[in-house]
This record gives structure tokens, sequence and C-alpha cells, in this order.
């Protein structure tokens, strides 16, 4: 399960969808609005999608994932507009039937959502200015202060056909 | 042909709209709309040599032959998350 919302992540509501008793683990991942980058404090972050395609990449994450753990049960939810300080960004929930295999989607479904979804976020810092991030450009944020690795290599084999389960 | 990219990000704020229209050659390939799009749209120059090409919700390569139907759009690096 994928979603795009405006309002805030439920999410409780969104790890009770993954729990299954054929899961022994769930993984909730929360990505939430930091004060700190570099030592620079942000108010709140504006998020955008390019709302279609945004869909379509979590859809082929996901079947990435579950072609590569047996996952039972997966949800992504992102939201978009303004957030202030401490609000939930971005939410993943993974279930499994062992730990290691949770924690291992749950780390490959944040970090390729970081680089290949299209959504950017703005950051409102405390002097009023405001800055697009947009890692790896000379405009955006400079790269050291950064985790994100560089664009993303167009991936011709990516998302074709139906998920493939390996449960 | 005419074909309508659409900007999100900085690419939208830089260029002041969401959507520009580029006047083309029929067989142009993405790498072509990445050199008519900083020359038909200068405001974009900041970001010319980071920006993304999507063609039909998906990356696109620079070798991608695009046609006047295609849904394009241009944006930088993502940020999400």
């Amino acid at each position: 399960m994928i979603e795009l919302v405006t309002s805030p992540i439920d999410y409780t509501a969104l790890t009770e969808k993954v729990r299954s008793p054929q899961a022994g683990a769930v993984v909730l991942f929360l990505g939430t609005v930091r004060e700190l980058t570099a030592g620079r404090q942000t108010v709140a972050l504006d998020y955008e999608a390019y709302p279609q395609m945004a869909e379509a990449k979590l859809a082929e994450l996901e079947a990435e994932a579950r072609a590569r753990w047996p996952i039972v049960e997966v949800a992504i939810s992102h939201r978009l507009g303004h957030l202030e300080l401490g609000e939930i960004s971005v939410a993943v929930a993974v279930s499994t039937p062992h730990r290691h295999q949770a924690f291992a989607a749950g780390q490959h479904l944040i970090d390729r959502l970081k680089e290949v979804v299209p959504i950017w976020k703005k950051e409102n810092w405390v002097d009023g200015s405001t800055e697009w991030v947009h890692p790896g450009s000379e405009s955006g944020m400079p790269d050291a202060l950064s985790q994100d690795r560089g664009p993303p290599e167009p991936r011709s084999d990516a998302g074709q056909g139906e998920p493939r389960n390996v449960v | 042909m005419k074909l309508a990219v659409r900007l999100f990000a900085r690419a939208r704020d830089l260029a002041g709209a969401e959507q520009v229209f580029l006047e083309l050659p029929a067989d142009c390939r993405v790498a072509d709309l990445r050199e008519e799009l900083a020359r038909q749209v200068p405001e974009l120059a900041p970001l010319a040599a980071s920006l993304l090409v999507a063609v039909e919700n998906d990356y696109a390569a620079d070798e991608t032959l695009l046609s006047g139907t295609a849904e394009v759009a241009c944006f930088p690096p993502v940020s999400g998350g």
C-alpha cells in the first residue's frame, strides 16, 4: 500500500495495516521534520510532489522490495504540503516472518524513496529565508550538508510487470 | 513538434511557470530536449546540469526518443523523505 497524503500520517493505523499472524516482525520508520541541519535552524518544511510519477515510483519500490524479501505487507505514506517542526513527513511500515528481513526491507525502501521518488522539500529557515533542497545541484543545498546520493540513473529494469513474490 | 514540459520545485520557481512549451524537431531525443530547454528557457540555467527528465512517469535516458504526445517533466534532484 502506498499513498501521498496532505493530512497528518496516522502511523498507528499504518502499522496495524501491515501486522499479520504470518509476520513475526514489524518495522516502522518515521521521517520527521528536524530542527537543525548543519547548524542551521529550520522552522518548517514544504513538501511538493509530481504525484503521478511519485505514485508510480513508490509502487515500483514496493514491487522491488517484495521481489527481494519475503514481505507479508508493506505500507508507505508520504505527506505533502507545509509541515512544522517534529511533524511526520514519511512513514514506512513493513512486516516479514523474521526481524532481519523487516529491517533490511525497511531500510531499502526509505533509502530508495529518497533517491528516486519525485518529491522535494523546501527549507523554511528561522531567518525567514527559504531554500529548495536539491542534492547535488549547485543551487540547492551544498553536498556537504546532505547525506543523499546524487541523481538516480534511469532504471530500465524496474517496475515491469507484477511483483514477484518470493514468500 | 510542440512539446509541453512540466516543471517542479525550484525549476518551476525559476521558470515562473508549471509548464513550458518547447518547439522541437520531430526526431528529438531527451538529450536534445535538455539543450533546447536551456536555450528556450534561460531562467533554468542555474539548474541545467542537474535537471532530470521524466517521460511517461519514469526517468528517461538521454537517447530516449520523444513524441509530441508524451507526458514530459523536468525537475531538479529529488529530496523527499
